[in-house]
This record gives C-alpha cells, structure tokens and sequence, in this order.
C-alpha cells in the first residue's frame, strides 16, 4: 500500500498543527461558529445531535494493521471504545471532545492518517473498487489512480469551496462494487479501443441519490490514463463557476448536467479541457510507476486452485462453516488464495458499527493470515484481502469469536443504514431500529442462504444517506404528521446495471414495514424461476405488479 | 513598493489612514483610490491610481485610459474571470470582492486571469476575507489582501505560511510530482 515520503508526513503534520490553532482561536472565541464551521468540516467535525462526530478518511478503503490498531486506540481513549464504518470506505467515532481532536489528528497523523476533507463542500475521499487489486474480473488495479487523486485533491486551493460535496469513485473491474454510476464523478478503467493494450478512463459525471437521484452520464468514452489530472480539473472548474449556489438542495453537478444537457456539459469541460491538457498537469511516467509499485502483489506462494475445494465447503455437512464460506468470501485472481469479507452487521447490532476489540481482532488475524491489509467496504463491511483457503477455517473460527462471523455479506440482512433519528437532527425516521428489526425477522440462517443476493438499503429521510434509491429494496424514512411512515422502493441497483429502485405503493406505518419486507421476500422465493435467478433479476423481470397485489391486497 | 507601513506592531486604523493591505507578507497602505460609479472622476494631482467598478470601466474606458493614472477595476464574486479577460492588459489591478467566502467560484476567477488571460497586475481580495482562506487565495494568484476588519493581521501571517507543502499545481508551484521527479 501507498507509504507516505517526507513531503506527504510533512503535510498531514501541518495539518495537525493548523487545526490546533483553529480550535484554539475557536474556543478563545477570535474566530466564530459560522466561520469555524466550514473549517471543522474540511477536518471532518460534524455537530450531530448529542455531540461532534469525526470522520477520519481511509483513502479508498485501504488499512494497514498499524493503522487499524490507531484506530482501536483512539476508539478507546478518545471515544466509547467503539467506531463506524460510513458508506464512503471511511470511520467515524460519535464522541469526541473539540479539545481533544487536534491530539487524535496527532494519532492519526503518527499512522500515516488523517481526516482531510472528510466533510464539507469539496473534494472527498475518493473510493474504489473493495476488491481491488485481488478481484478475478479486474482489468487493472484502480487504487494508484485513487492515491493520485488524493494527492492532486488534498488541499486544492482552487476548488475548497465548491457549491456543494463531491464524491470521485474508480474500478478497474467490469463489474462494479465502488457504485461508481452514483457520484459525481467514476472512472472506469477501459483499454483504448484504438490501441490495445494502452488504457485509460471511462467518465461518467453527474450521478448521485440524495433528494434528485441521477444515474451518472457518459461525458467522455475514452481518456487516455496521462490526462486523468487535467480532465478532472476541467470538470471541477466548469463546475466551480457554474454549479448552483443559491440552493444547497440543487448545488451538485448531478444539477448542472441536467440543466445543460450532457452535451453541452461535455463541449464546456472540453473547451476548458484543450486549454490545459498539456500542461503540467500531464501525469508522467514516472509518478504512475512510483504510486503504481506501492500496490504490487504481496508474496503469494505458488498454490494449487482452491475454488474446488471452496465449492465443497460451502455445499458440504458442516452447515455453519459452509454458510460462512458461501456468503462471506470471494474468489481471488491468485490460486490458493481466498478474499475473506468480514460482516459488520451482526443480528441486533447498528450496522458498520465495530468495537475497538474487535478491530484489534481483525487486525491480529491479517498479520496472522494474510499480509497485514484490510479494507473496508462501502457496505461498511471489512475484506481480509489475501487468505490462504487452507486457512480459512481457522480465520472462520477466529472471527466467530469475535462475533464477527454473521454469514450475510451481500445477504438480505446485510443492511446499509443511515444514522436516522437517533443520532441525525434531519431525520424524519428511525432507521437503525428498522435494520435491527429486519434483520431479526430474517431468523432462520437457511432461509437467508436462500435469498442470496440481496441488498436493503435504509435512509431516514429524503438525503438519503443510506442509498436507499439503490437497494434492491430500499426504505425511505418519512413523517406523516409527526408520525414515522417508511416508504418501500424496489428494483434499485448501484452496479454496472445501476438503476433507481421504484416505490411500490403507499407508505408502511412504523410496526408493518418489517412484515412488508418479509412479504416481498416471501413472495420472490416462492415464484423464482431458480436459485440463480437473483431477487434484482426476478423483479427485473416481473415488475412492481405481484409485490402490488400482494403488499396491498390485505388491507 | 509604494506606500510601505513596515512594521506590524503599527496599529493601522483604515477609517483614518485609507486601507491596508497585506502584501507581501507584510500590511502596508493603499495607493489606491476607489472612485464610485457616479462621481467624477478626479485630477491627477489629487489621486493617481483609481479603481473602479467593471460598469464604470465599461462605461468611461477611454477617459480612464487617457487620464494619466493607473486603472483597477473591482469584480463582483458573480463576475467571472471572462468578463474582463479581454481588458486585463489595461489593468493595473484587478480586485474582486468576496462576497461570502465560502462562496469559492473567485479561486477560479483568479487563476484563470492568471494563467488563461495572462494578467499580471495586483490581485486583490477584498470582502469576507478571513485569515483561514489566505493560503489557498495566495496559491490561485492573488498577491494582496484586504484583511475583514474584525481579524488579526497577525493570524493571517501566520496562516498564509500554514504549509511548507503543496500537493497540486496551482499559480505558483507545478505539481509535487514533476519537483519529486527532480529529486
Ligand atoms: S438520510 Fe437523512 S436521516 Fe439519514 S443520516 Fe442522512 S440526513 Fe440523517
């Protein structure tokens, strides 16, 4: 993984001395909330409900042992001995103090960390591809890109104060988990149709949920990889003069693509594009080799293929390891190896939550049985990347022990849900209650097992932070005076085939939604063509109209 | 560098002396006289270098041009850098007023008169100019400040030095990665 030189430790150690002086003048009151605000944001510092929230970035996902471990210990001493994944690949502890978030910003810093632009209306982590760098169907590993992003968007002084957030997403594979049709901007990794074997990016801008979800528009098929740079700051400064301002609700790119049309849009980056292509934004060869030979393949060992041997364990007598095996991992590119993904969403628990126990579980397991990776998911899952198969009863086991074996990664109960009321002053709903709720009406493990691929997704209210447009079911939190209703959408899908789930029908009251999920999923078991026709699938195929009959027909 | 305070201990009072403004690392006094869009425009014995609005400019161009003096022409935030592009080589000085500072779209209005139109006058932020906000103005093209009245000149020393590193390219520095390709 990337490793910081003197340039990049410098910087995140400035960082950590600049934010002290902000808080210092914050709290001697030389600078005021309003103007302090847009800078705690940029670190990362939200005002929830009951306190600060930290949002510490994870570029892409990616975590070394030493750095998860930094996370454990400022869970510990700084928070409630507890942390959560977000939906972007980054963590978030729920309570700490102002005066103490200059001293984890020095933690963190220590670990080659920090929280730089996790909030705020600039440029975001940028996320990628969880399976990066082991996926079978990867092209190319999108993670250099990532960290080259980062660079180029850290602290870039033209575009701090956007109109509103953006969101960059990459992938190397065809198909694709980094959702990269819903943000601001995806990349795809495409070889040159021109020339083979020379690769570049497809782009697609303008997709994102929130109160006006869009699927992302194509703006250019092919962009040779050395003009990655000045393409996407084409992009931004068009948006930086012409994104909306007066309207928070209408200020992402997603808005300015619909009022221009994608081709005007497309002829205006361009235009700004021919300006500045061969300047000195240009990557060169050598900084792609350089960030390139941080994400080379560890030393794998020679192995036979195990996908057979995977294929009996997930099949064969002993049940509980079987279901774990066929749920929770991912075939590798390497033979012998196996990608572990490790569910966060226990039964009962909030989902993405983890403890610092926990963490420094899974930390010991990657030092023990892999090369001291992880990653975490935008599901806010983890992935233990590179696991001997042979091993992987032993990590099955150890991970059961640290009550992180729940068999349901990619499973209907691996629920992405917002913060909802509890802990969101926008909230119109509760949502973790109703993840909770879900998942433990889903008791039987076999019935889960049957329903395999599945995503429910959960927001409590139209910002939609738990994506709900993009679950194959999704459930938005509403008030109907005063009183919480849940909307169910269905069909949605953040893949390659990313679509808008539909509403079904009227709202649920608060005690029916539950048994409302529990009917669609009843009624798509019993009418499947097979077990490989995926819930997305089925629905694809029949549309809202038996969900209708049946959701509706009984009162 | 004309009308030089020097010092920092100085406790400049704009409302007596006219306006300062950090230059250069330090706060100096302004030459510079804003003339509204109604009054006449003054002899040259009484003001040299005049600023004006981009209307005025428009509007008296030639009598601006011919008078004798230096032209500044001040910018609203909505004004962008295309609507002065083709004057710049008249201009002494641009100043665009930050109407909101989280209201960013003058960070581009200022590189591109920097490097799209090749001004290579004064640019000035004045308004809601905050010293948390100099060190990215400084690395988009601007060379003088017009500090908000209620901030500390010396909080905004200090925070224009906030960094010894810079990722990007920007109006002074090409990217980290062509000087780490040096060595
Ligand atoms: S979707 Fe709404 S309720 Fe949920 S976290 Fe976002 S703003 Fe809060």
């Amino acid at each position: 993984m990337y490793r910081y030189d003197a340039h990049d430790q410098q910087l995140v150690n400035e960082r950590v001395a600049q934010f002290r002086d902000q808080v210092r003048r914050r709290l001697s009151g030389e600078i005021s909330e309003n103007e302090f605000k847009p800078l705690r944001l940029q670190n990362g510092l939200y005002m929830q409900l009951h306190a600060y929230m930290l949002r510490v970035a994870i570029p892409y996902g990616l975590l070394s042992t030493a750095q998860l471990r930094a996370l454990a210990l400022i869970a510990r001493r700084y928070d409630r001995g507890y942390a959560h994944w977000s939906t972007r690949q980054n963590v978030q502890y729920n309570w700490p103090k102002l005066e103490d978030v200059p001293d984890i910003l020095a933690e963190l810093a220590a670990v080659e960390m920090h929280a730089i632009q996790t909030s705020g209306n600039c440029i975001r982590n940028t996320t990628a591809d969880h399976l990066a760098g082991v996926a079978r169907d990867e092209l190319e590993d999108p993670r250099p890109y990532c960290e080259i992003i980062r660079q180029w968007s850290t602290f870039h002084p033209e575009f701090a104060f956007l109109p509103r957030k953006f969101k960059i997403a990459v992938t190397g594979s065809s198909s694709d988990r980094a959702a990269v049709r819903v943000h601001d901007i995806g990349l795809r990794i495409v070889e040159d149709p021109d020339g083979p074997g020379a690769r570049g990016f497809e782009i697609l801008v303008g997709g994102g949920l929130g109160r006006t979800p869009r699927i992302a528009r194509r703006v250019r098929d092919f962009l040779p990889r050395r003009h990655l740079l000045s393409y996407l700051e084409a992009i931004l400064r068009v948006y930086n003069q012409y994104g909306r301002r007066d309207n928070k609700y209408k200020a992402r790119i997603k808005i300015l693509v619909d009022a221009l049309g994608v081709d005007e849009f497309r002829r205006q980056v361009e235009e700004e594009w021919e300006h500045i292509r061969d300047s000195a934004l240009e990557l060169t060869d050598e900084e792609l080799a350089r960030v390139s030979g941080f994400f080379a393949s560890p030393a794998y060992e020679a192995l036979e293929s195990s996908d057979a041997m995977i294929q009996g364990w997930a099949l064969g007598s002993d049940r509980a390891f079987g279901r774990w095996v066929a749920a929770n991992t991912r075939l590798h590119k390497q033979p012998g190896y196996s990608v572990v993904m490790i569910s966060c969403k226990a039964r009962g628990k909030a989902p993405g939550d983890i403890t610092a126990d926990q963490m420094d579980g899974v930390a010991e397991i990657a030092d023990a049985h892999g090369f001291g990776q992880v990653v975490v998911t935008h599901e806010q899952n983890l992935v233990l990347p590179d696991i001997k198969s042979s091993e992987l009863h032993a990590v099955w086991r150890k991970l059961e022990a640290l009550e992180l074996a729940e068999p349901n990664v990619g499973r209907a109960t691996d629920i992405i849900a917002c913060p909802g009321l509890d802990y969101c002053n926008l909230a119109n709903a509760r949502s973790i209650p109703v993840a909770q709720e879900i998942s433990e009406s889903i008791d039987d493990y076999d019935y889960l097992h049957d329903l395999g691929e599945l995503t429910l997704n959960i927001s409590g209210c139209i910002n939609a932070c738990g994506h709900h447009h993009v679950g194959n079911i999704g459930i938005l939190g509403i008030d109907k005076q005063g009183e919480e209703f849940y909307q169910l959408m269905l069909g949605g899908d953040a893949g390659e085939d990313a679509a808008l789930g539909k509403i079904v029908g009227p709202a649920f009251q608060r005690d029916a939604i539950a048994g409302a999920v529990r009917t669609v999923l009843d009624l798509y078991l019993a009418r499947r063509e097979s077990a490989d026709e995926r819930f997305v699938d089925y629905y694809r195929r029949v549309g809202a109209k038996p969900f209708k009959e049946l959701l509706y027909a009984r009162s | 560098m004309p009308g030089a305070d020097g010092s920092l201990n100085v406790q400049v009072s704009p409302a007596i002396t006219g306006r300062s403004i950090i230059r250069d690392g330090a706060l100096v006094r302004d030459e510079w006289t804003w003339i509204d869009d109604d009054a006449p425009l003054p002899v040259l014995t009484r003001a040299r270098d005049v600023l004006v609005s981009s209307a005025r400019w428009r509007r008296d161009r030639a009598a601006l041009l011919t008078r004798g003096g230096r032209v500044g022409v001040r910018l609203q935030t909505d004004e962008l850098a295309a609507s002065i592009a083709d004057d710049v080589g008249h201009l002494a000085l641009i100043e665009i007023h930050v109407h909101k500072f989280v209201d960013g779209r003058f960070y581009t209005t200022a590189r591109l008169l920097r490097m799209r139109h090749g001004f290579t006058g004064e640019l000035r932020a004045t308004g809601d100019v905050l010293p948390d906000q100099l060190f990215f103005m400084r690395r988009c093209g601007f060379d003088s400040f017009e500090l908000r009245q209620d901030k500390r000149v010396e909080t905004a020393l200090r925070a224009l030095e906030s960094f010894s590193v810079v990722y990007q390219g920007a109006e002074d520095q090409a990217p980290l990665y062509r000087r780490r390709a040096l060595g």
